[in-house]
């Protein structure tokens, strides 16, 4: 059965003022899956990432072209409230960044600012993000002891709550276990798993074990361009071009 | 980058063509003890199967470590997983060398009532079919593999005429039934070897194939 697209890329570029740092890219990513992004250093992933809830906004000296259609609704659009879009498409970073509060607070944070005050609504939503990221049975006694009092791994499931927690429909992760040990990587992938049942994931990492182990599609990219892109059993077995080749079987870095 | 995993690929593409070539030696050993009824040599020849499969063991070892290792993936991984299933038919070719030598030490003692020409035909093409499987490895011979396969035809044919004149020898000379049908045997031993020559060529394939075949 053909899969949806959620998110459709369009020969987008991005300058950092003079530096050209993508080139043209231009790619669907499926609904209800996982797409990774690989590369070595400085080949534009993570900037890529970034471009797909702007963001890139944040940088000076910015300049984007092309389009990213979000369901079909170009993200770039002048009419798009930034916020929102933040909301729907949500991100979690490399180092573990809980606020310096309570688990409770961490999570319920976001609905607050949209406007949720109601104390039992807030209860549901805090129990059930803490639940889709597969932590509330291990913090349920202590809500409101510190978020920074947790394990690398535990913070890094409340980011993923805290992200969950405003109802997005895409994730985006930006080497979310580089940090962590290896069972609590492992217990992350595991959650990612259920995660695409409900939600779009997208994660840059450079464990390429990790994309063969997790993700539906892989797409290589290297100094701005994006090399191959297709399902990542046949990528990883069968690479097209041989400069992905090269890279996967470690023969350059 | 990965000198020491280069190191390792170059290392069990050494051990393949080594067991290769002992293999090569051990069909040609077996079909000169036959045709010359030297026993001696097919004695010999059986003796030696115990370091083919040693071989076999090593390279076995060998790519499990590399896959336990290295996590290898794409052509390197192909290899790998192609190299761990043609050792087994490797080995197997040793094991039916060793069985036609089996065979010679019984039929050695008496003067051959029968011609041999059909076995050496498929002594000869079935020889020729695993010098060119094992080729087409260290060439990376895409061309020569899929001769190999096409070739499984000839030999199966050259079975079917052996077999049909052993049942015409027998018919006119029932005193050569015993050794006729030891023949039969080794005509089946090296259709087997065709078969497993074969199966090396397939796997060459797989190994060379940069995309997904159904």
């Amino acid at each position: 059965m053909e899969q949806k697209t959620k998110i459709s890329v369009k020969d987008l570029n991005l300058f950092y003022g003079e530096n050209h740092a993508l080139k043209n890219v231009s790619m669907d990513m499926k609904e209800n899956a996982i797409t990774a992004f690989i590369g070595p250093s400085g080949c534009g992933k993570s900037t890529f990432l970034k471009t797909l809830n702007r963001m890139n906004d944040l940088v000076d000296n910015v300049k984007i072209t092309g389009q990213v259609l979000l369901d079909q609704e170009d993200i770039y659009g002048a009419e798009v409230d930034t916020t929102t879009l933040r909301k729907k498409v949500g991100m979690v970073f490399q180092q573990p960044n809980p606020f310096p509060m309570s688990i409770y607070d961490n999570i319920a944070y976001g609905p607050r600012v949209h406007g949720i005050k109601d104390r039992h609504k807030l209860d549901e939503i805090v129990e059930e993000s803490l639940r889709g990221a597969a932590i509330f049975d291990e913090v349920k006694d202590r809500l409101k002891k510190s978020a920074l009092s947790l394990s690398g791994g535990q913070q890094q499931r409340i980011c993923i709550a805290r992200a969950l927690a405003v109802h997005p429909d895409v994730l985006l992760m930006d080497e979310p276990t580089s940090a962590l040990d290896p069972i609590s990587t492992l217990k992350i992938e595991d959650l990612m798993e259920e995660l695409k049942k409900t939600y779009t994931v997208v994660i840059v990492t450079h464990n390429m074990q990790q994309a063969v182990r997790v993700s539906d599609d892989t797409a290589f990219f290297l100094l701005g361009e994006m090399i191959e892109y297709g399902n990542t059993k046949d990528l990883f077995a069968y690479p097209q071009d041989k400069r992905t080749e090269d890279y996967i079987t470690g023969r350059f870095g | 980058m990965r000198l020491k995993y280069e190191a390792q690929l170059e290392g069990l593409n050494q051990e393949l063509v080594n067991m290769g070539s002992m293999i090569e030696k051990s069909i040609e050993y077996a079909v000169d003890a036959l045709v010359n009824q030297d026993a001696e040599l097919a004695a010999k020849t059986m003796k030696n199967d115990s370091r083919i499969n040693r071989e076999q063991k090593k390279i076995e070892s060998t790519c499990f470590h590399l896959l336990l290792q290295q996590q290898p993936v794409a052509g390197d991984l192909r290899f790998i997983s192609a190299a761990h299933k043609m050792v087994t038919d490797m080995e197997r070719i040793g094991d039916q060398a060793a069985d036609i030598c089996e065979i010679t030490l019984t039929i050695a003692k008496q003067p051959y009532m029968i011609d041999l020409k059909f076995l050496k035909k498929m002594a000869a093409e079935t020889i020729q079919m695993l010098i060119k499987s094992i080729e087409s490895y260290i060439l990376q011979d895409r061309k020569k593999a899929e001769e190999v396969i096409g070739n499984d035809d000839v030999v199966d044919e050259l079975f079917e005429r052996e077999k049909s004149e052993l049942i015409h020898q027998i018919q006119i000379n029932p005193k050569c039934s015993e050794q006729a049908a030891d023949m039969l045997m080794v005509a089946k031993y090296f259709e087997r070897i065709g078969d497993h020559a074969v199966n090396i060529a397939e796997w060459v394939l797989f190994a060379l194939d940069d995309h997904k075949t159904e």
